[in-house]
């Protein structure tokens, strides 16, 4: 069986990825060198324990901000804005 | 909205769903919190891909199928009290009173810093896999897996599996370390049995020994790393170096629960009596957080808790010899990967150490506790609070974690204005 495809928006651009996807791996598909956050510095970062312990992750899920990318999955019509 | 379970457990991964299911199994009443949107814990996280292994959905739908079990997916603890905790979930915050506490709060990955590892890219060993069972795109990529500990060959054939070229696993240990621990597999046949097939997944993958990754560099990306073999020095050009150090024990919980830690090496564990009681009242631990021990400990001491939580010895009793056979592997273990003095010094002056705040090592010297390099430098002021610098710190000598205190986690507003702490003094 073919697993459902979930549709949202990274960015305001549309991505399509199979159901039970976290957010952090639909920003990974929409852009492969996917800035996630700056750092206080300025620096990119991106998803890195995968398990909700460091918070690079984080990014501004339909309009609610920090929220981590690796802990949340998607949804059909989410919102996600990443680097901003 | 207040809630009352006879026993509540905090995390769903084998330990905690064996706790539920062994409570269950007496008619409790039972809560069962994790903070991740699917039960399974770790290593039987969801897959987008593939299907998990016949026992890890034996051991869910035990639980999670239990009339008498609520599991409150995408709920985590902020903080708790004496017979009580307070949760958030995505919407709304609420506390929990138990008679018993099962605390199954499992590992993390130890992330050490070294130079470029902050660059997107790289990322834990474990943490791949994760990322790649939550869908990460890997097909095509060129992956490297690094540091040290079994997990890495785990994370090496979960990357192959979702398409990635795995171009090679790097362990810190040496080959005469890793051949000792070959040769005593054969004293527990189900780890050996695992160990084959793995190895037959990561056919083809070369496996090094004694190697270090000892820097990323990239633009604004990873492009390569340097690492140090036997051989000399090598460069590889690679889009993600999946590099982790072994596991700690999520110890934050217990610690503000007031429970007592034990120290193995520079990190604590949960220290309970053999029915996995801690030193608090009516609070029991079970799992990776009383020691990294893996599934089948997980699994065993979770019932055991279960079991105790309800009163019923006797049934605990039944499950000692299972978990002293399991716990003596974790031991061969530990001393097999021990890690290399090289590990514990690849951080140079100028890397960061704190990913939160962007504090170099520099910024550290002279301060010989957490908390005043803290207040001089905001390192382990971060949302992760600590969780990465800290352990790291610990690790490499500095010096040890500071206490937990709450929240847990970084929360909102609304969830502590809505509560009273006094409430947990309710009969
Ligand atoms: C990234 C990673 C990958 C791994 N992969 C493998 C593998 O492939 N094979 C293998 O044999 N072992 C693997 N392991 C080892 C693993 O620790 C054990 O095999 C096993 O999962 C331990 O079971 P546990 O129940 O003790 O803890 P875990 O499985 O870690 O479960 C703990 C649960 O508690 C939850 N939790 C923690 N704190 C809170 C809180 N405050 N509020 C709410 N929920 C909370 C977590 O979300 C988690 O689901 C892996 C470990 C890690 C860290
Ligand atoms: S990748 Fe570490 S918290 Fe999400």
């Amino acid at each position: 069986m073919k697993p459902a495809l979930i549709r949202l928006q990274i960015n305001h651009r549309t991505v399509e990825v199979v159901a039970g996807s976290s957010v952090a791996a639909a920003i990974a598909a929409a852009q492969s060198s996917a800035v996630f956050r700056r750092s206080i510095t300025g620096q990119p970062r991106a998803a890195f324990c995968g398990m909700g312990a460091c918070f690079e992750c984080r990014v501004r899920i339909d309009g609610t901000g920090q929220q981590r990318a690796c802990m949340v999955p998607v949804r059909e019509g989410m919102q996600v804005i990443c680097d901003e | 909205m207040n809630d009352r379970y006879d026993v509540l457990i905090v995390g769903a991964g084998p330990a905690g769903l064996a706790a539920a299911h062994a409570a269950a199994s007496h008619g409790a009443r039972v809560g069962l919190i994790d903070q991740q949107a699917t039960a399974g814990g770790q290593v039987w996280r969801h897959d987008v891909r593939r299907a998990l292994p016949a026992l890890a959905r034996q051991s869910m739908r035990n639980a999670l199928d239990h009339a008498t079990v609520d599991w409150l997916a995408q709920t985590r603890v902020v903080t708790g009290e004496d017979g009580g905790l307070l949760v958030e979930d995505p919407k709304s915050a609420r506390l929990l009173h138990y008679r018993a506490l099962v605390l199954a709060t499992g590992a993390r990955e130890l992330l050490l810093p070294f130079p470029g590892w902050t660059l997107p890219g790289v990322t834990g060993a474990g943490g791949l896999q994760a990322l790649a069972k939550q869908g990460w795109p890997l097909a095509g990529r060129r992956v490297v897996i690094a540091g040290s500990g079994p997990l890495l060959l785990a994370a090496a054939a979960t990357a192959r599996a979702h398409g990635a070229h795995v171009a090679a696993i790097y362990e810190q240990s040496s080959r005469e370390q890793m051949q000792h621990f070959a040769t005593g597999l054969w004293r527990w046949p189900g780890k050996a049995l695992q160990a084959t097939a793995l190895k037959a997944k990561l056919l083809g993958v070369p496996y090094r020994c004694g190697s270090v990754v000892r820097r990323a560099t990239g633009e604004h990306q990873l492009q390569s790393i340097e690492v140090d073999g036997p051989g000399g020095l090598e460069r590889i050009d690679c889009d993600v170096l999946a590099v982790g150090y072994g596991l700690l024990a999520n110890v934050e919980l217990a610690q503000l629960l007031g429970c007592t830690l034990q120290y193995q090496g520079a990190h604590a564990v949960v220290e309970t009596d053999r029915y996995q009681q801690t030193s608090v009242a009516h609070v029991y631990a079970a799992g990776e957080l009383c020691g990294i021990g893996g599934r089948d400990t997980a699994r065993v001491e979770g019932a055991i808790a279960g079991h105790a939580a309800c009163g019923e010895g006797a049934a605990a009793d039944r499950l000692l010899p299972a978990r002293r056979r399991a716990r003596h592997f974790s031991d061969a273990l530990d001393r097999c990967f021990a890690l290399d003095a090289r590990v514990h010094a690849l951080a140079q002056p100028d890397t960061l150490i704190c990913r939160c705040e962007d504090v170099p090592l520099a910024a550290l010297d002279g301060h010989t506790d957490a908390r005043s390099a803290k207040l001089a430098t905001r390192c382990g002021m971060g949302a992760c609070q600590g969780r990465i610098c800290g352990s790291a710190l610990a690790e490499i000598g500095r010096f040890p974690r500071s206490g937990a205190r709450p929240p847990l986690f970084p929360t909102r507003l609304s969830t502590l204005a809505g509560v009273e702490l006094s409430h947990f003094h309710e009969p």
